[in-house]
């Protein structure tokens, strides 16, 4: 279908603010007065606090005001993630904080505070802690997760026992689910891969650390927050304060960085606005260092895993047996685990599967989702197991990736109930990508050596949900002619707050500068709206910006006929009229029509609201009630199957074998995405993506001191995200472009498995280069390499994991 | 049972309240109001007015009673930025992004580490890029600064790398764009005719958390055939 603004490019509204300075990111914040707020963070990895005593941090200069662990809310889950504790579960969380005149002078009272505490037992490995005598991470516990309750789990000695060395223990999972007959399927394949592997944690490292802004007015707290989710994180961040959701106002008009870090509300955003209500509503700015945000500003969970994959002579996945044990962290996390089952599934369609996992908490920075949240781990694990039976089988890898890859659309199955799709193109994306990446003759120089250079080849699938449904949408038709969308989508860096804005503007034949964008923050009065993560926005507010827009044509058509006569299917929308059809000069502007919506009132103009709307949406509507046309609507279209985005990438490398390192030659990604919305935002998360997952493939990863629990890669040099100097010749692209059953444009999402695919395909070529050589670990670091290179043993344990 | 220090004690700090105006106080009721004034009006209302900026005239008076900073003594230096030259008071320690965003409420430079491994703090000193999260003040008191405020013409003009930028979609998060504006520029200043190379190397310095280097390489190159 021929789109005037889908599909097309357009310059996103808050983008110059972001090159000349101008854009205010939460510690930008500045008020007359404002005090600074630091907080004092545990010096261990697990303990109790005895005592605090301030007598000298009281008698810094310009001491204000100390916030104690037992001054805010707890959570009511052990494995909750409070504000300020006494009894902390990971090094550097915050214990009390601190405000003052200055900055300076808060980290000088949090230096004076003298702090008796004892250090309780401690674990960093997840397989130490289900040892039958290992440490717990809390008290008693060490297994939790989503729908898991928080418990105790020891595996037994004989679990242990019964692994080969250097394979991963199996012992009782609180997850477990199958789906066919497993052991027909291996017993009835060709070839068997089953290996253990490690994948690495590592930090999201934001650019823009979590700092955050707030002060108290006229009863309502205001806080500067960075957020993924300008609408998504208010009820979260209303609970933590302690506050209705109608006494917040939260102002998060730019985000740098979230990758899931920032993707619901989190404790350190609601800090400063509990020290400022004890200063009695006085700013308070809390501005948080790299360390800081390293600690507290959440990471991908690593796994500990084992799969055994069985596949006919032709390659087809037969049967899929997957264990994983995933560093939960110190709280109940996120469930990557589930996520590694399900891309599994999606990507690989074996025709039997069982899926085991165990999540164990340990005392590690608090794990949070990170860009494909357990799927593109998943595909660091598991792609490079399909080439190495693609080689035992004696086929090319790329026609075992597309006897099993879900495409034309409908038909795939999902999940261990073997559920529907809307729409699935991974292996036309295959396709597409091997004859533009001209895989099947490039790939025939692997091997080929240049010095000590040696050329190699990989290809890599990644997925991650891509939709979600029952939101709200809120447009607005003002007097002077614009459309007002109100977007509660964060301002992530994806430009799809503005990108999904413009499917409303489509289905009401807008001209794109005669739209305004409302998002940012409370202020702009916008929609109940899923955040800004999980691939899902292009899809999940491609609806609700859908409906929003539905419901503003038929009130125009309405105001049309009672104006002037006949009824609303009498009219339709043309050029920003609404006119009779068959009769043009009949009709009126939207302009006209939004005023008349002014005079009638009622549900025209916002003053009579849906009532299945959220109650978020119903104040927003509320607000701009009498200021025009309002469209407001929740999203009740039918949806009722999984959305996936999918990812083929292909990449051309050369190892040195002398040195270690690579180089990325060329890189081709195809992403199916629906109805491509914003082919150059497409393409910024396409090649952006790609070098987060170089990075995450190769050089990001936690490193504890497993003596003290102390982490030892805290800044950025030290798990070091990829540079100008990493990025490859060719970054190129293409999508397959073809619609979503279930999105009203055929858009969905893609952003994360553009990061999965680019890495398992860096993998899967360092491993071409070196013969085949499986890593079974993730990142693949330089001495990793130079060791398979040489043929020398690797210097880790091959289940260790968060050490070097 | 052992007693700890804190664990971070004194690294990493800014001194206190903002130097904007005084009009986000509502003198007709005690609450407290953010600020929204920018920072190009402000700036040149200061300037205009001759007023100083600096601690004892404004930062800390209206809500101190003593010195805050308890180690340091600040004093009085001239710090020539964006061609204005203002008076500003310095501590001894105080770092040039400190000074910019908390002093002279520049806030497009952004601290992203603070210990010199980002680059989203880039400045230009003298037409040498430095990170101004590791240069202290008073060692460029007598240097031409150019933070990314000053990039643009005085008219609002956007310089063709930052149109560039746009035009390619430079920025994601943003967080790191003014740094690599400012690297940009720099290049294209000494150099305005980089290969893609050099151009490569020179903005090697600036991390992007989003990994957006092709498109904002894309932008320098494009700003190079403009300039």
């Amino acid at each position: 279908m021929a789109y005037k603004l889908i599909g097309k490019n357009f310059i996103p509204p808050d983008i110059e603010a972001k090159v000349t300075g101008a854009a205010d990111y939460a510690e930008d914040f500045r008020a007359d007065g404002m005090a600074h707020v630091k907080f004092y963070g545990s010096p261990m990895p697990h303990g109790r606090v005895n005592s605090i005593d301030l007598s000298e941090a009281e008698k810094i200069p310009g001491f204000l005001a100390a916030l104690l662990p037992e001054e805010v809310k707890q959570p009511d889950s052990p494995v909750g993630f409070p504000i300020l504790t006494s009894e902390p579960t990971y090094f550097g969380q915050p214990i009390l904080a601190i405000a003052a005149e200055t900055e300076q002078a808060a980290a000088d009272a949090i230096a004076a505070v003298r702090m008796d505490m004892e250090l309780l037992p401690f674990v960093t490995d997840p397989l130490e802690s289900l040892q039958p005598d290992g440490p717990n991470a809390l008290d008693g516990l060490n297994v939790a997760g989503s729908d898991i309750d928080a418990q105790e789990l020891k595996w037994s000695g004989r679990d242990f026992a019964l692994a080969d060395e250097n394979a991963l223990p199996r012992g009782e999972a609180p997850v477990e689910w199958s789906f066919g007959d497993v052991e027909a399927g291996f017993a009835n394949s060709a070839v068997i891969v089953e290996e253990s592997f490690v994948h690495a944690s590592n930090a999201h490292h934001a650019m823009e650390p979590r700092s955050a802004a707030a002060y108290w007015e006229g009863g309502k707290c205001h806080v500067w927050g960075s957020t993924q989710s300008t609408a998504f994180a208010q009820p979260g961040l209303a609970n933590l304060i302690g506050i209705e959701l109608s006494d917040l106002v939260l102002v998060s008009e730019f985000c740098g960085g979230g990758f899931g870090g920032k993707g619901t509300t989190y404790p350190l955003m609601a800090l400063p606005a509990v020290v400022s209500r004890k200063l009695n509503g006085r700013p308070c700015l809390l501005r948080v260092t790299r360390n800081e945000e390293y600690n507290n500003g959440s990471a991908r969970a690593g796994f500990q895993g084992w799969a055994k994959l069985g596949f006919s002579q032709e390659g087809r996945m037969l049967a899929a047996d997957i264990y994983v044990v995933q560093d939960l962290g110190p709280t109940s996390g996120f469930p990557d685990f589930n996520n590694v089952g399900s891309a599994a599934v999606i990507v690989f369609q074996p025709e039997a599967a069982r899926f085991r996992a165990t999540p164990v908490l340990t005392n590690t920075v608090p794990k949070g989702p990170q860009r494909g949240p357990g799927e593109n781990q998943a595909a660091n694990m598991l792609e490079p197991l399909l080439d190495k039976a693609a080689r035992e089988l004696g086929i090319d890898r790329l026609a075992l990736r597309l006897a099993n890859a879900p495409g034309g659309g409908v038909g795939a199955k999902y999940g261990h109930e073997q559920g529907p799709v809307t729409s699935a193109y991974l292996r036309e994306a295959l396709e597409m990508g091997a004859e533009a990446f001209n895989w099947t003759e490039r790939s025939k120089q692997s091997g080929m050596r240049n010095g000590s250079k040696v050329r190699g080849y990989g290809i890599g699938e990644a997925y991650h949900t891509a939709g979600s449904n029952g939101f709200d949408g809120l447009v607005r038709i003002t007097p002077d002619g614009a459309l007002h969308v109100h977007t509660g989508v964060g301002n992530l860096g994806t430009f799809s707050y503005a990108s999904t804005s413009r499917i409303a503007a489509e289905a009401l034949g807008y001209e794109w500068d005669h739209v305004v964008l409302e998002y940012g923050g409370t202020t702009k009065h916008v929609p109940w709206n899923l955040g800004q993560f999980g691939s899902n926005t292009n899809f999940t507010m491609a609806r609700t910006n859908y409906v929003a827009a539905m419901d503003a044509a038929q009130k125009l058509k309405e105001i049309a006929a009672a104006t002037l006569g006949g009824s609303a299917e009498d009219y339709e929308l043309k050029d920003e009229r609404v006119v009779k059809t068959g009769d043009e000069s009949a009709g009126m502007s939207f302009a006209e029509a939004a005023q008349k919506a002014i005079e009638m009132g009622g549900r025209y103009d916002g003053h009579e609201i849906p009532d299945d709307i959220h109650p978020m949406t119903q104040a927003s509507a509320s607000a701009i009630a009498g200021t025009g046309l309002v469209g407001v609507a929740k999203d009740n279209l039918p949806k009722d199957a999984t959305v996936p985005a999918l990812a083929a990438a292909f990449i051309e490398v050369d190892v040195d074998v002398e040195t270690g390192k690579f180089e990325i030659l060329d890189y081709h990604c195809v992403a199916d995405c629906g109805t491509v919305i914003h082919p150059m935002g497409l393409a910024a998360q396409v090649r952006g993506g790609a070098m987060m997952g170089f990075g995450l493939a190769t050089s990001e990863r936690h490193v504890y001191d497993p003596q003290y629990g102390r982490p030892n890669a805290q800044a950025l040099y030290q798990a070091k995200p990829k540079t100008y100097l990493d990025m490859p010749a060719q970054m190129n692209w293409a999508a397959v472009d073809q619609p979503d059953t279930q999105s009203p444009m055929g858009t969905k999402g893609i952003g994360e498995p553009l990061e999965g695919a680019a890495s398992s395909a860096l993998i899967c070529a360092i491993s071409d280069a070196l013969g085949g050589h499986l890593f079974n670990r993730t990142p693949v670091v330089t001495d990793m390499i130079l060791n398979a290179a040489e043929g020398r043993p690797q210097s880790h344990k091959p289940l260790a994991t968060n050490t070097v | 049972m052992e007693t700890y220090g804190p664990y971070d004690p004194t690294v990493d700090y800014v001194p206190g309240p903002a130097p904007r105006p005084k009009h986000g106080r509502d003198g007709e009721t005690s609450s407290w109001r953010p600020l929204h004034m920018s920072r190009r009006n402000f700036l040149r209302g200061v300037v205009c007015s001759g007023v100083v900026i600096g601690g004892s005239a404004y930062l800390f008076s209206a809500t101190t009673p003593a010195r805050a900073d308890t180690r340091a003594v600040e004093r009085l230096v001239r710090l020539t930025v964006n061609g204005r030259t203002h008076s500003v008071e310095v501590a001894p320690n105080e770092t040039l992004a400190t000074t910019l965003r908390y002093r002279l409420g520049l806030t497009g430079t952004k601290i992203g580490c603070n210990q010199g491994e980002c680059g989203a703090c880039t400045v230009i000193a003298d037409g040498t890029t430095i990170y101004s999260c590791s240069t202290l003040t008073h060692r460029v008191r007598d240097s031409e600064i150019t933070t990314v405020e000053g990039i643009a013409g005085e008219d609002g003009t956007l310089h063709p790398v930052q149109q560039a930028f746009i035009e390619e979609i430079g920025p994601q998060c943003g967080f790191c764009t003014p740094g690599q504006v400012v690297s940009a520029v720099a290049l294209l200043n000494r150099n305005p005719n980089p290969t893609i190379e050099e151009a490569r190397l020179a903005m090697s310095g600036n991390l992007c958390r989003c990994g957006a280097y092709d498109h904002y390489l894309r932008g320098v190159m494009k700003a190079a055939e403009r300039v």
